[in-house]
């Protein structure tokens, strides 16, 4: 390496950020990350929005995070602590029925939908186990094989083959399609199906019959082992904080404040990043956990081959899901919920076809008059989240396109009217126990974030923009076609939710592309 | 709303007087006009181009006009070449290329003037320069049907033009572009072209296009000056050495067999590319071409015997197929059989011998003969008077 | 109970797929027999007088998929087959404009200028990629897909064969072609184009007969299925078939009688007959018996393992793949007898864009919100058409200055959300449509004699079309390739020895193609070990 003052700069303090820089800095390498905000954590964040009330500003679940990553980074070490584990997940379609799921236990459903729904666990824990593998490392090059590559392919390959002829022919047959069909088929309930269709869209620009989703499904449930997801103390912001104490127990400098102007070139090759206020810092390797699209733009068109500019102009990212934040003077009541689960994961959605009606408006860049949401109240489990007695409530809400067509100006209160009212429908007279609402639309997440669409996951996880492709033909495998410049966020591969494995990948193929040259 | 255009194929602001002059009616459509083939007699219009003076409407020519505060970044990121190099005032001779480094045209950028661009190609590329100007702050005008254009090529050709009043036109160096005022408007005047002989490029607007060519032919009488088809200019640019889009190689986005596009080296063009003037596009898997080596090797071959080695593949001693000639044509004036050719590598090499394959039929019978090549080393045709300036005054 | 003779082959349906698959047995030297439910045969590929003097094509409209393999190797010209390209075609605008798809490039360009610079522009490039696909199925249509599953010689070669062809083409490519593949057809023209009105018009391929929206992923895939055809060598040509698509059907017919085989008409097949866990025949629904060491179903999947087996018959598994199996309606067809050639606003009767397929969609918009009509369960009140008037080339199909047309339409739901079909809701869908039409056409309505309008429902009860699915199945990809119609029963053969498929729901799918039926009669002929008749695909130049 050269004489420059860091081996390595990260770009943006989110938890793939500072996944890579910790790993950068426990090979010895000298990192420091820049962060524009204040805090770390990026999309993993804690905010006060009323006085005394602190939520997850956007993830409010973990359940993705790479087991690989915790232990290597030691985030329970560095802090990290779970108000709750394994929470239940529970349908509300607002008429008291109810449908529970914790584990591979249903609460509220036929015998058959409970055996069904077992069978159906236990095949897609071992296609996510092997999807895993697939995300484990970067994705070898299938034509230009060089290296380990056709080692690796091979090993791909046998992966898929142990899945056995009956699970391998179903993986091969589901792989691309929709869950709507395969809901369909395998199970009565429609709060279960629905339940299913939710976690099968939240983030995207999909509905439950948009074929992708079963992918988008198991992308879900990547690490989860099957349970339920996790509540972290504090909210999200605690997860960003243990992965900067992590990073800076590995030997990484994170400055925070600190907004990049450009990544700058000299001879065609990464050579630093420049400073907002003028400042540049020299390194002969840049690793952005910036959204493909933002870091593109730091690198300037100039600097870029025409034709990935337009593919990089292609990458689909835009933004379907808002977050509503709710302060509460007291606990709402859920008619047919037993109180003591007022804390679980709750889903406002009725059937398939109504998460499937809601997106519909999306298509056409209106917002759902009938939003569907992921609803959690943290507080139950957490207390410091809330003034003693009081409540905060935290919904991902969909559908809020980016690019609403009457404008956010005009969009913001309707939708935020729409969601109240889905909430009016599960908890009666919840409305009178609001006394601060905020609503983080996707041109919100972009300006608070940086996120260009603000899609959560960075981009669409479409087949088009996943594995092999992601996010883009030419920036598949970390590195970019800048020397020097790789993506280490969930533009990369394997993409969105708190996972922490581009960072790692994007570490591992910096380290090996030392090796090489 | 624009009106619907029902017509099949359009003609030229020229189109009165190109009908007027075109006897053999002989037409192939180019890009949707109607071009003559040949005028009267296709060895004539040759022999104007190299003797006097031959004028081809070369309207159909796509024509871009690019300008704006980006507009000088953009065309250096476009092009292989040091577009800065290129003054005010300046044509340069030009490709451009995909992210793979595989040639997508080539055209001439007139400069002007500072900032102001315009780009004259065979092939439509107004997609791939709007991919170029993604996140970028310029103007690209098509201007194609806005600029009609005669080239004027030929020993007399200054001769006449200066005869319609184009003073001092002999002091304009190749390569140099002059305006002067015409019928009430402007006339631009390039010594480019497309013959390698003496010869100039007039641009005008289409409502004085045929005031121009009423002058150019009245002005030219006395120089032998004579309307000239493609045939005649076919000729002329294989003479010349020069290669053209979609005959010598397929403009690399309309590829559809991976593997069939080629690249500037592959094309004989290493002089355009110039790896010191910062990025542009396809510089890095050009670069990784000059490390690696390339597929192919573009060549000029004089072939034995007077029969053109058309569509011929081009053999080893050994006989076997090395590659394939991609434009060939008996040169009158050079006095030599020329095949512009594509081989694999390593072939081409000065060691090797070579043969074309050639096919020819006498009266039904054919006969296949395999006639020895040489390889051109240097122009095939170069008359002092290409370059000389002030121009000689034939 | 009648018994008749013992047959060496016995086809059930008399589809063009079912009587490819019978000439090619029966040059194989097999006796085969035919049996048809219907009184005539072509089953969705068939010419009827519905209207004295008037011959409809009254399923299938247009031909390009046919592999010319087939046609040239069954000698369907000598038997009656006439195919007569046209090219392009044209979208009505609301505002009374129209995007014209013209046959020739430089007036096309034109036109799309006159829409978007850029997006004329932008053709060639896609031209170009949606080509470099083309190719790559092309070359997968006259095989068997390989078990990826298998680890036999045969599978092993074929999982190599469709490996390298995506490696072939390149690391960039070979992405791009797994983007294409997966990509919603809306998603892949926005790359390329800004109007509306001309993605409107190109993504219309992506959805004809698939029950997805444009903005559904996979419906580029659907794109390919209707651009990878050709009328004598242009690829993604379409043309009419003169005398309607029944000359299809009857020139199949007449190679297979001209091999020695038979062909018996308003035979309904009952029950596949199993004996010793083998087919062994076929019982029709009046008790004949008809025997033969083998039985090929030309019917859809759901039909064949739903309603033709004993369900003991079958492994359960077979059968939970069968119900399980998508093949859902999304199209309804109008045959209409015009007393005259229409006019269309804007449109000059002599233009060549009346040779062509006409449709009205000027957005995807409007293609996708014709979708959400069906997912509701509701006709699209605002439907994707694709219209022909085959009588403007084929003058065997009306009397002299008559004309027939032939209005396809999208999306149709095989049952209303709220109850079946009945005879009022068909009539309401066919005014719908006539409607729709006559925004465009002052002088259409005037000029109907007759009109012949058909639901999912009718294609089923007539047809046998289950859910009136066109193509035997959704071409999605659980269902294309290997996985069709479902994992291992995806090389022709079915559940139970001597029983194969020959119908569209297998590899390579739907569409007037025929290459179902001759890859089945492949395999069949390799399990009697008997030398292969059908012809190789045509070299990939």
């Amino acid at each position: 390496m050269t004489d420059a003052a860091y081996d390595a700069l990260v770009v943006g303090a989110g938890h793939n950020g500072l996944t890579c820089a910790a790993y950068l800095a426990r090979s010895g390498r000298k990192v420091l990350v820049l962060e524009a905000g204040e805090r770390p954590g990026g999309l993993a964040a804690t905010r006060e929005f009323a006085d005394g009330f602190r939520v997850s500003a956007a993830a409010h679940l973990l359940n993705m995070l790479s087991p690989e990553v915790a232990k290597d980074l030691a985030l329970e070490r560095q802090g990290l602590a779970y108000a709750a584990r394994n929470l239940k997940t529970v349908v509300l379609p607002g008429d008291g029925r109810q449908l529970a799921i914790d584990g591979d236990r249903l609460e509220g459903a036929s015998a058959s939908d409970q055996a069904a729904f077992t069978v159906f666990q236990r095949q897609m824990q071992r296609f996510a186990k092997v999807l895993n593998r697939f995300c484990m490392r970067p994705f070898p090059r299938l034509t230009e094989r060089r290296g380990r590559d056709n080692w690796l392919l091979a090993k791909l390959a046998w992966d898929v083959r142990t899945l056995g002829k009956a699970n391998m022919r179903e993986l091969l047959r589901i792989g691309a399609i929709n869950i709507h069909d395969v809901a369909e088929e395998k199970f009565d309930s429609p709060l279960l199906k629905a339940a299913l269709g939710m976690d099968a869209v939240l983030g995207s620009h999909m509905g439950p019959r948009s074929p992708n989703t079963v992918y988008a499904y198991l992308h879900r449930h990547l690490n989860d082992g099957g349970q339920g997801p996790a509540l972290v103390r504090g909210g999200m912001g605690a997860l960003g904080d243990a992965f900067a104490a992590a990073a800076e127990a590995a030997g990484a400098t994170i400055r925070y404040g600190a907004r990049i102007s450009s990544i700058d070139l000299t001879d065609c090759r990464t050579a630093g990043v420049t400073l907002a206020d003028g400042s540049a810092i020299a390194a002969p390797v840049v690793a952005s956990n910036a959204d493909l699209k933002s870091t593109f733009r730091l690198v300037g068109p100039l600097n870029l081959d025409a034709g990935f500019v337009r593919r990089v102009h292609n990458f689909r990212a835009r933004g379907v899901t808002a977050k509503l934040h709710l302060a509460l003077d007291g606990l709402p009541e859920f008619p047919g919920l037993d109180p003591a689960d007022a804390g679980s994961r709750l889903l406002a959605a009725t059937t398939m076809d109504g998460i499937e009606g809601a997106f519909n408006h999306a298509k056409y860049g209106e917002c759902s008059p009938l939003p569907v949401m992921e609803i959690s109240i943290p507080s139950v489990h957490d207390a410091s989240l809330a003034p003693p007695g009081k409540h905060v409530l935290s919904a991902v809400a969909q559908y809020a396109p980016y690019a609403l067509k009457a404008g956010w100006q005009a969009g913001r209160e309707p939708f935020m009217r729409s969601c109240l009212e889905r909430l009016e429908a599960i908890a009666p007279g919840i409305g009178e126990q609001v006394t601060a609402a905020e609503l983080l639309t996707p041109p919100d997440l972009e300006a608070e974030f940086g996120l260009r669409g603000g899609h959560w996951h960075h981009g669409e996880i479409a087949l088009d923009q996943a594995l092999f492709t992601r996010p883009i033909p030419g920036a598949n495998h970390y590195a970019t076609p800048v020397p020097g410049l790789y993506l280490c966020g969930a533009s990369a591969h394997p993409g969105g939710g708190l996972l922490g494995l581009a960072g790692r990948n994007a570490a591992k193929t910096i380290l090996a592309g030392e090796a090489a040259s | 709303m624009t009106p619907h255009d029902d017509r099949m194929l359009l003609d030229t602001p020229f189109g009165s007087r190109v009908q007027a002059a075109c006897e053999l009616r002989e037409w192939e459509p180019w890009k949707g006009y109607a071009s003559p083939i040949a005028y009267e007699d296709m060895e004539l219009e040759y022999f104007a181009v190299r003797n006097a003076t031959g004028v081809f409407d070369l309207t159909p020519m796509t024509k871009y006009r690019i300008g704006g505060p980006d507009a000088a970044a953009f065309l250096n990121r476009l092009m292989t070449r040091d577009v800065g190099k290129i003054r005010p005032g300046r044509v340069g001779y030009a490709v451009w290329c995909n992210d793979a480094g595989m040639v997508l045209d080539d055209g001439t950028l007139f400069h002007l003037s500072r900032g102001d661009y315009r780009l004259c190609a065979q092939e439509r590329c107004l997609d791939w320069l709007l991919t170029s100007a993604l996140g970028l702050d310029l103007t690209i005008v098509d201007e194609t049907a806005e600029v009609a254009a005669l080239a004027v090529q030929g020993p007399t050709s200054c001769a006449a033009l200066r005869a319609m009043g184009l003073e001092g036109l002999e002091a304009l160096r190749p390569f140099g572009l002059r305006h002067y005022p015409f019928d009430g408007g402007e006339l631009m005047v390039s010594r480019t072209g497309f013959t390698g002989d003496l010869g100039y490029e007039v641009w005008v607007a289409p409502a004085h296009a045929e005031a121009l060519w009423d002058a150019l032919f009245a002005a030219g009488r006395n120089h032998l000056i004579r309307p000239m088809g493609n045939a005649a200019l076919e000729l002329a640019r294989i003479e010349a050495g020069f290669i053209q889009a979609g005959v010598d190689f397929v403009p690399a986005e309309q590829v559809v067999r991976h593997g069939r596009a080629r690249s500037p080296f592959e094309l004989g063009l290493d002089w355009l590319v110039d790896f010191d003037k910062g990025h542009f596009t396809g510089r890095g898997a050009l670069l990784r071409e000059r490390a690696e080596g390339s597929r192919f090797r573009f060549l000029r071959l004089d072939v034995e015997g007077n029969k053109p080695a058309s569509e011929s593949f081009i053999l080893n001693k050994r006989g076997e197929t090395v590659g394939h000639a991609t434009s060939a044509a008996w040169c009158p004036s050079a006095k030599r059989n020329v095949a512009l050719a594509s081989l694999e590598m390593p072939w081409g090499r000065p060691e090797d011998e070579l043969y074309a394959e050639i096919y020819t039929s006498r009266e039904l019978r054919w006969t296949r003969v395999e006639a020895r090549c040489r390889i051109i080393d240097g122009p095939i045709w170069d008359p002092p008077r290409r370059r000389q300036t002030p121009a000689p005054n034939f | 109970m009648k018994r008749m003779r013992q047959y060496d082959a016995i086809v059930i349906g008399a589809g063009h797929n079912g009587l490819c698959n019978a000439a090619y047995l029966a040059k194989a030297g097999l006796d085969v027999l035919v049996l048809e439910r219907n009184p005539h045969i072509g089953g969705a590929s068939v010419s009827r007088e519905l209207y004295p003097g008037w011959t409809y094509s009254n399923c299938s409209y247009v031909c390009s998929l046919l592999r010319p393999e087939i046609s040239r190797d069954l000698e369907l010209a000598k038997h009656g087959l006439q195919v007569v390209p046209y090219h392009g075609g044209v979208t009505f605008t609301r505002d009374g404009d129209y995007f014209g798809n013209y046959p020739d490039a430089e007036r096309l360009y034109r036109e799309m200028a006159r829409h978007s610079l850029r997006d004329a522009n932008a053709y060639e490039r896609f031209e170009a990629d949606v080509t470099k696909q083309t190719r790559l199925i092309r070359q997968f249509l006259l095989a068997t897909p390989p078990d990826p599953t298998s680890v036999k010689p045969k599978d092993l070669k074929g999982l190599i064969e469709l490996a390298s062809a995506f490696t072939g083409m390149g690391e960039e490519g070979l992405l791009d072609s797994v983007r294409f593949w997966t990509m919603s057809i809306g998603d892949f023209l926005d790359e390329y184009f800004e109007s509306d009105v001309i993605k409107a018009h190109l993504s219309g391929s992506g959805v004809i007969g698939t029950a997805l929206g444009v903005y559904s992923p996979g419906t580029a895939y659907v794109l390919l299925h209707h651009y990878m055809g050709e009328v004598d060598g242009n690829v993604g040509a379409w043309g009419f078939a003169r005398g309607g698509m029944g000359a299809v059907a009857n020139a199949l017919a007449n190679s297979l009688r001209a091999c020695g085989g038979e062909i018996i008409c308003d035979a309904d097949v009952h029950r596949v007959i199993v004996e010793r866990g083998r087919a062994a025949g076929v019982a029709l629904a009046d008790g004949t018996e008809y025997r033969a060491k083998l039985v090929v179903s030309n019917l859809d999947p759901k039909r064949t393992f739903l309603k033709c087996f004993d369900a003991s018959d079958l492994p359960a598994a077979v059968v939970e793949q069968a119900r399980n199996f998508k093949i859902r309606g999304s199209s309804g067809k109008l045959n209409i007898a015009l007393d005259g050639l229409p006019t269309f606003n804007g449109l000059s009767p002599g233009s060549p864009l009346m040779l062509t397929d006409m449709h009205c969609t000027d957005s995807l918009e409007r293609m996708e919100r014709a979708y959400d009509d069906w997912k509701a369960g509701t006709w699209s009140k605002d439907p994707y058409v694709d219209m022909l008037i085959p009588t403007t080339v084929d003058p065997t199909m009306a009397p002299p200055g008559k004309h027939m047309m032939t209005v396809f339409v999208q999306y149709c739901p095989p049952t209303l959300a709220d109850g079946p079909w009945t005879p009022e809701a068909r009539d309401a869908f066919g005014q719908t449509v006539i409607d729709q039409l006559a925004e465009h056409s002052p002088n259409f309505k005037d000029l109907i004699l007759d009109c012949e309008v058909r639901t999912p429902h009718e294609l089923e009860d007539e047809v046998g079309l289950t859910e009136g699915n066109i193509f035997h199945g959704e071409l999605t990809f659980d269902q294309l390739l290997f996985n069709r119609p479902f994992p291992g029963c995806a090389q022709y053969r079915g559940p139970l020895r001597g029983f194969y498929l020959c119908g569209s729901g297998t590899h390579p799918g739907g569409g007037v193609m025929a290459a179902p039926g001759a890859n089945a009669a492949r395999e069949i002929l390799a399990d009697l070990k008997r030398p292969d008749l059908t012809p190789p695909s045509y070299p990939n130049d």
